[in-house]
C-alpha cells in the first residue's frame, strides 16, 4: 500500500459550468451536425410524399381504384396493376418463405462450420448484391425461356422470390439464432428429436423475428421494377390474371409507363398510383409489426 | 396380492466403468467408475471445472451435443450401455429427465402446454389424460396450488423459483426413472432453494435422482450418497454422512472443510 501524503493529492478544481469551456460548444456543434443528418432524409422523403398526395390525392377514387386503364387518362385506373402486384407479392411469399427459412434452418441447425454451409454462405453473401435487374435476366433466362413459364405471374414471382431469398435467409438466421441453447437443450433433454426441437420449440420462437424480416424483404420487393420489366410484365392490361400462368401488370410498371407519357394527366394519375403503392407497402409492413408485438405479447403477459 | 420380490432392487441404478470425456482434445474426465443407487439422491460435489457437469451430462448423453464433445466407456443403465453405438440418445433422454441450471420455461408455450411438451414430443399425448397429467406433474413439483388457476398463463411469467419447479415438472410429466438436476438451485434466491430442496426430499422416494451441487451444505442436507470430483477425477464416493465425517482421501477433507474450491 503507498502512502499519500498532502501534495499527492488532485488539485481541486470548479465544478461551475463555464470552467468548462469549449467542450460545451463543440457538443453542441456534433447534436446539432448528427440532428442534421437525421432531418435531411426525413425533409426530402417528406417533401416526396407532400408533393405526391398534392398531385395524386384529388384523381384518388374508387372509379380509380377498379378501372383498367384507358388511353384517356381521366378514365384510365389503375385495377390490374394493383391486383397483379397483389398476387405477386402473396405468391413471391409463398415461394420465398419456405426456400429461405429452410436454407437457415439448415445452415444454423444442422450445416453449421460444413463445406457445404460455407459455399452457401458465400453463395447467400454474394447474391445480396446483385442488381435486381440482373435478377430480372436471370428470371427471363430460367424462369421464362428454359422452364417455359411464359412471360407470366409465376415468373415474376419466382423471380422476385430468388431477389429476396438472400434478405430472407439472412433474417431468418439472425432470429434462429437468438433462440438460446439452453431452451433448445431443455427440449432435447425431454427426449425430442432434432427435428421435432426446431420444429415445436427454436421455430415458434424465432417466428416473429423471421416475419419481421421476410416481410420487410417483401415490401422492398413489391416495389421492383427492373426485374419486372425484364421478365416482361405488361404495362397496358385490359384484363385480371386468372391464374398463375397468366400476364400480368404491376403497380411500379404502370407507375413507370403513366410518367413516361407526355400529357401532363398522366403524370397525375402516376402520384395517385404512387399513393395507392406506398398505402400498400405500409400495410403490409404494419402488418408485420402487429403480428410481430402480438406474438410476443402472448408470450410475455398472457394470464 | 404377493409382490414378487423385484431381485434388481437393490442392483445399482447406474453402473459407470472407465468414462472418459473430451471437448475437442481437452481430457475433461479421466476414468470414472462410481455405481448410482437406485432411488435416492447421489450428490456430485467438487469445485469449478471439475468435470461434475460433464458428468451427469454423460448419463443422458447430453454431453455430445457439443460440437466437438465425446465421451467413451461404460454407463450402464440398468444393465444396459447407453455408449452401445445401437442406443438411441433420444430414447434414452426419455427415460432419464433433466433439470439445468437457468430454469428454461420453453417462452413460446404456457404453464400447461411446458408441463405437457415432452408428452407432445415423445407422441404419448391423450387428451383425455392432459389434465390428469399436468395437474399429477405440477403436483409432484409442489407448484400446483401456485398456478392451478392460471395453467394457460406464459411459462416464463412465473417467478424464478417457480420456473425452476415448473421445468421440474415438465421432467416428470414424461415418467423418467432417473433425474439429472445440474445446480438446480444456483440462478434462486434461499428461500426458493428450499423449496426445491423440499421437492427432492420428496421426489427421491419415486426417483433416481443426481444432483450436481457446488454447494456442500445443500449436498449434506439432501443426498444419501455424495461423489466428490476434482480435476476430471472421482476423488471419493459413498453415503453422504460417512463423506463429510470420515472422508478417507485428504483432498475431500480439505475440500469439505472449505481449505479450497
Amino acid at each position: 500500500m503507498t502512502m499519500h501524503s498532502a501534495r499527492d493529492l488532485p488539485k481541486r478544481t470548479s465544478l461551475k459550468t463555464s470552467a468548462r469551456g469549449g467542450y460545451k460548444l463543440r457538443e453542441r456543434v456534433f447534436v446539432g451536425a448528427c440532428l442534421a443528418a437525421v432531418m435531411l432524409p426525413v425533409l426530402m422523403l417528406s417533401s416526396l410524399l407532400v408533393r405526391m398526395v398534392i398531385d395524386g390525392l384529388p384523381r384518388l377514387s374508387w372509379d380509380f381504384l377498379v378501372s383498367f386503364p384507358s388511353r384517356k387518362a381521366e378514365l384510365a385506373g389503375i385495377l390490374p396493376a394493383a391486383v397483379g402486384t397483389l398476387y405477386l407479392i402473396v405468391l413471391t411469399a409463398l415461394i420465398a418463405l419456405p426456400l429461405g427459412v429452410g436454407a437457415a434452418v439448415y445452415l444454423e441447425e444442422y450445416g453449421k462450420k460444413s463445406r457445404l454451409a460455407l459455399l452457401i454462405e458465400v453463395n447467400i453473401a454474394n447474391l445480396a448484391g446483385v442488381p435486381s435487374v440482373i435478377y430480372g435476366l436471370l428470371g427471363l433466362g430460367l424462369f421464362v425461356r428454359t422452364l417455359g413459364l411464359g412471360r407470366s405471374l409465376i415468373a415474376g414471382a419466382a423471380t422476385l422470390a430468388l431477389l429476396v431469398l438472400p434478405i430472407v435467409v439472412v433474417a431468418s438466421r439472425e432470429a434462429l439464432r437468438t433462440v438460446s441453447m439452453s431452451t433448445r437443450e431443455a427440449c432435447l433433454a425431454l427426449g425430442a428429436t432434432r427435428w421435432q426441437t426446431i420444429r415445436q420449440v427454436v421455430l415458434p420462437e424465432a417466428l416473429p423475428g423471421i416475419l419481421t424480416g421476410s416481410i420487410l424483404a417483401l415490401s422492398r420487393a413489391m416495389g421492383e421494377t427492373a426485374p419486372l420489366v425484364v421478365v416482361g410484365a405488361l404495362s397496358y392490361v385490359t384484363f385480371l390474371p386468372d391464374g398463375i400462368d397468366a400476364p400480368f401488370g404491376a403497380l411500379p410498371i404502370q407507375i413507370f409507363n403513366w410518367v413516361s407519357r407526355p400529357q401532363k394527366e398522366f403524370l397525375v394519375n402516376a402520384a395517385a398510383g404512387i399513393i395507392v403503392l406506398l398505402g400498400m407497402m405500409l400495410i403490409l409492413n404494419a402488418t408485420a409489426i402487429v403480428v410481430r408485438d402480438r406474438m410476443q405479447a402472448k408470450r410475455s403477459h398472457r394470464t | 396380492m404377493i409382490v414378487p420380490e423385484n431381485p434388481m432392487s437393490n442392483a445399482p441404478k447406474y453402473v459407470i466403468r472407465a468414462l472418459r470425456a473430451w471437448f475437442g482434445t481437452h481430457e475433461v474426465l479421466h476414468g470414472i467408475d462410481i455405481d448410482i443407487r437406485a432411488k435416492g439422491v447421489t450428490a456430485i460435489i467438487g469445485p469449478s471445472g471439475c468435470g461434475k457437469s460433464t458428468f451427469v451430462r454423460c448419463l443422458n448423453r447430453m454431453h455430445e451435443l457439443v460440437s466437438a464433445a465425446r465421451a467413451e466407456g461404460r454407463v450402464e443403465l440398468d444393465g444396459e450401455n447407453v455408449y452401445e453405438s445401437d442406443v438411441d440418445p433420444v430414447l434414452l433422454r426419455r427415460r432419464v429427465g433433466m433439470v439445468f441450471q437457468k430454469p428454461n420455461p420453453f417462452p413460446t408455450m404456457s404453464i400447461r402446454d411446458n408441463v405437457l411438451a415432452g408428452k407432445y414430443l415423445t407422441h404419448t399425448h391423450r387428451r383425455e389424460e392432459a389434465e390428469r397429467v399436468v395437474e399429477s406433474a405440477l403436483r409432484q413439483a409442489a407448484l400446483w396450488d401456485d398456478v392451478k388457476d392460471r395453467l394457460s398463463a406464459a411459462g416464463t411469467s412465473l417467478s424464478g423459483g417457480q420456473q425452476q419447479r415448473l421445468c421440474i415438472a415438465r421432467a416428470l410429466a414424461v415418467e423418467p426413472d432417473v433425474l439429472l438436476m445440474d445446480e438446480p438451485c444456483s440462478a434462486l434466491d434461499p428461500i426458493a432453494t428450499a423449496r426445491i430442496e423440499d421437492l427432492i426430499h420428496e421426489l427421491k422416494e419415486r426417483y433416481t435422482i443426481v444432483v450436481v451441487t457446488h454447494n456442500m451444505q445443500q449436498a449434506a442436507r439432501i443426498s444419501d450418497q455424495t461423489a466428490f470430483f476434482l480435476q476430471g477425477d472421482l476423488v471419493e464416493a459413498g453415503p453422504t454422512n460417512t463423506i463429510f465425517t470420515k472422508p478417507k482421501d485428504s483432498r475431500t477433507e480439505d475440500y469439505i472443510t472449505g481449505k479450497f474450491g
